[in-house]
C-alpha cells in the first residue's frame, strides 16, 4: 500500500517535471499545448517508466529465487544482450536509409529490441539443453551474452552512423515511450505477475535444494520452463520499449527483503511495485537534475543502484547488524 | 513383517564414479532402521537413491510397488526425506517452512486448510519451535534451523521418513526429545530410516543397516552381537561396543 501511494506522488511529481516545468500541468484545462506536453509526453512516460520497472522489479525476483541467487538479474539469460544486438541490427539496416521514418524505426526497434531478447533467452536454453540444470543455464546464459554482446559490437563498428542512437539503447530511456507501448507493457505486467506469484509456493520449495523440492513432489521442470518463460517476455517486453536500464532489476528485491522477510509470492508481487517505484523515480530524477536538459535514466539508476548495493554489503559486514 | 521400503540391486555413479555397487536392502514397515558407516560409505547417496532424488540402476520398492510407478505427489504424500543441512529459505518464516511440509497435500493455488494448519502447528509443537514460528529461518541459530526443517518433515505426515543426519546442530537435549519422538512415530505405524555419525543414538533404533565402501556390510537388530562386530569392522576396530544398563554405547578404543 505504502509502495502503491509513493508511486502515485511520484506520478503526479513526475506529471509537472520537464522543460515547462509545473506551468504545464497548471494550465493543461485552458491551453491545448500544455495539455498535449502533458497527455501526451509526461503522463505516459511516467506511467511507462512505473510498469517498466515492475517488470524489470519482477523479473528479478523471479530469476533470484529461480536460481537461488541473490545477485541474480534479469539480464542474466541472455536477453539483455539479445535486445542490443536486435536493435544495432535494426539500426544498422533501416535507421540509416531514407525511407526510414521516425515511426517506421521506433517500431522496428522495439520488434527487433523485444525479438532479440526472446532469440537470446531460447539461444540460452538450446545450449543449456533446457532448464533442468541451474548451473548450466547461469552459463550458459553468460555465454550467450558475451557472444552476442561481440555482434552487438561488430555490428556497431560496421554502422558508425548508428552509434549515437546504439548508446541511447544501452544506456536506457522511457523518452520515446507512449500510450500504447505503456498499455503493451501493462499487460504483459499483469500476465506476468499473475503467473509467477502463483509459482511463489514452488520457489518457496526450491529455496530449501532442488532434491527437498522434488521431494516434495512439486513438477520442477515444467516450472522452471514457465518461469524462464516470464522471465523472457516480462525482461523482453521492458527492454524494448526503455532499453538497457540497469540495476532495478537486480536491487528492487534486495530492497523489498532489507524492509520485510516473505515469501516469493509476495516478494514477488512486492518487487514489481518497487521496482515501478524505483524507476519512476530515477525518472523523475533524471528529468530535473540538469533541467531543461535530462540525464540517461540508465545511468541514473546505475549509479543509484550501485551505490544501495554497496551500502547493503556495507551494512552487513557490521557487526551485529540484520541481514 | 511387510517391508515398507525394498532396494533391489541399486547402483549409483556420482560424475562417473560409481558409489553404490548392486545394494539389496528391505526396511521393515513401522520400525526405526539406523543407516552407519564410516565417511563416504554411501549412507547419503543410498537414502536419496530410496527417496527417487537420484537416477540408479535396479529398482526401488515403496509399499511393494516400483517407485518409478507412483506420481509424484502421490510419492510425497507417502515418503518424507529430510537433506543433510539443507540451506537457503532464510527470508521464509518458521511457519511458512513448515508449511512447505503440506505443499503435497494442497490443490494448485488453494490456500492452506484447517487441516494443513494443526498439521504444521503438531509438527512446530513436536520440534519445539512453535513459540519462534513468526520468525526468519535465516534467524535462527544451527540446531534450532535443524528442529524447524524436521517440523517441515513431520509436517508431510508421511508413512515412511527418510532422514540425514537429522541430530546434525542438535544439543543433547535435544538429540534425546527427538529419540522420543521417533519412538513416538514408530509406536503411530511410521516407518523411519535415519543416517546417523552418533552410533550411541544409532543402536537405539531396531534395525541397523552398516554400510562401508558403497555395500551393505550388515543388517541386522540393534542389539545383536553380529551388527555390533560388524560396526567394529567398518570403522577399523577404532571403536568398541559396549553394555550400558539396558543400552549400548559405542565409545572409541
Amino acid at each position: 500500500m505504502a509502495l502503491l501511494l509513493a508511486a502515485v506522488l511520484v506520478l503526479l511529481l513526475g506529471a509537472g517535471v520537464g522543460s515547462t516545468g509545473f506551468d504545464s500541468v497548471l494550465h493543461a484545462r485552458n491551453d491545448p499545448v500544455a495539455w498535449q506536453i502533458l497527455w501526451d509526453i509526461r503522463l505516459p512516460r511516467t506511467l511507462g517508466a512505473w510498469v517498466a520497472g515492475g517488470l524489470l522489479g519482477l523479473a528479478g525476483a523471479v530469476a533470484q529465487g529461480l536460481f537461488r541467487n541473490p545477485l541474480a538479474d534479469p539480464y542474466l539469460l541472455g536477453s539483455a544482450s539479445g535486445a542490443a544486438l536486435g536493435v544495432a541490427l535494426a539500426l544498422a539496416l533501416f535507421g540509416t536509409t531514407p525511407f526510414a521514418t521516425q515511426w517506421l524505426v521506433r517500431l522496428g526497434l522495439t520488434g527487433a529490441a523485444f525479438a532479440g531478447a526472446v532469440i537470446g533467452v531460447v539461444l540460452t536454453l538450446a545450449l543449456a539443453k533446457g532448464v533442468q540444470h541451474t548451473l548450466r543455464l547461469l552459463l550458459a546464459g553468460v555465454i550467450v551474452g558475451v557472444v552476442l554482446g561481440a555482434g552487438r559490437d561488430l555490428v556497431t563498428i560496421a554502422s558508425p552512423d548508428t552509434l549515437q542512437a546504439m548508446q541511447g539503447f544501452m544506456l536506457g530511456s522511457t523518452g520515446f515511450v507512449g500510450w500504447a507501448a505503456c498499455g503493451v507493457m501493462a499487460a504483459m505486467w499483469l500476465a506476468a505477475l499473475l503467473v509467477a506469484a502463483s509459482l511463489g509456493r514452488v520457489l518457496d520449495g526450491l529455496a530449501l535444494g532442488e532434491a527437498t523440492a522434488i521431494s516434495l513432489g512439486l513438477p520442477l521442470v515444467a516450472v522452471r520452463a514457465v518461469l524462464v518463460a516470464v522471465l523472457a517476455l516480462a525482461t523482453g517486453a521492458a527492454v524494448a520499449q526503455t532499453g538497457l536500464i540497469a540495476f532495478v532489476g537486480l536491487a528492487s528485491p534486495h530492497l523489498v527483503r532489507s524492509i520485510v522477510k516473505t515469501t516469493h509470492a509476495r516478494l514477488i508481487v512486492l518487487s514489481a511495485l518497487m521496482g515501478g517505484l524505483l524507476l519512476m523515480a530515477a525518472d523523475v530524477l533524471a528529468r530535473w537534475i540538469i533541467a531543461p536538459q535530462e540525464l540517461p535514466v540508465g545511468v541514473l539508476t546505475a549509479v543509484l543502484g550501485g551505490s544501495y548495493l554497496l551500502w547493503l554489503m556495507h551494512r552487513r559486514r557490521r557487526p551485529g547488524a540484520a541481514l | 513383517m511387510s517391508d515398507a521400503l525394498q532396494a533391489l540391486g541399486i547402483g549409483v555413479a556420482l560424475g562417473g564414479t560409481p558409489v553404490l555397487h548392486g545394494i539389496d536392502v528391505a526396511l521393515p514397515a513401522a520400525r526405526w532402521t539406523s543407516v552407519v558407516g564410516p565417511n563416504g560409505a554411501g549412507k547419503s547417496t543410498l537414502l536419496k537413491a530410496l527417496a527417487g532424488l537420484l537416477p540408479h540402476s535396479g529398482q526401488v520398492q515403496l509399499l511393494d510397488r516400483p517407485l518409478a510407478q507412483w506420481r509424484g505427489r502421490d510419492r510425497a504424500r507417502c515418503l518424507a526425506w529430510l537433506g543433510q543441512g539443507e540451506q537457503g529459505a532464510d527470508d521464509l518464516s518458521v511457519w511458512d517452512v513448515a508449511m512447505l511440509g503440506r505443499l503435497p497435500h494442497q490443490p494448485w493455488l488453494a490456500p492452506p486448510s484447517d487441516a494443513d494448519r494443526a498439521a504444521v502447528e503438531q509438527a512446530l509443537r513436536a520440534t519445539q519451535a512453535w513459540d519462534w514460528r513468526e520468525r526468519p529461518l535465516g534467524a535462527l541459530s544451527g540446531g534450532e534451523r535443524q528442529r524447524v526443517l524436521l517440523a517441515r518433515l513431520l509436517a508431510v505426515q508421511a508413512e515412511v521418513m527418510l532422514m540425514d543426519e537429522p541430530l546434525a546442530n542438535l544439543d543433547p537435549p535435544h538429540q534425546a526429545d527427538w529419540l522420543l519422538l521417533v519412538r513416538e512415530l514408530v509406536a503411530q505405524g511410521k516407518t523411519v530410516v535415519s543416517v546417523l555419525h552418533e552410533i550411541g543414538m544409532a543402536l537405539h533404533a531396531d534395525q541397523m543397516v552398516v554400510m562401508a565402501q558403497g555395500r551393505v556390510h550388515h543388517q541386522g537388530a540393534c542389539d545383536a552381537a553380529a551388527t555390533h562386530q560388524a560396526l567394529e569392522q567398518v570403522f577399523d576396530h577404532r571403536i568398541a561396543i559396549h553394555p550400558l544398563g539396558d543400552q549400548w554405547v559405542a565409545l572409541p578404543r
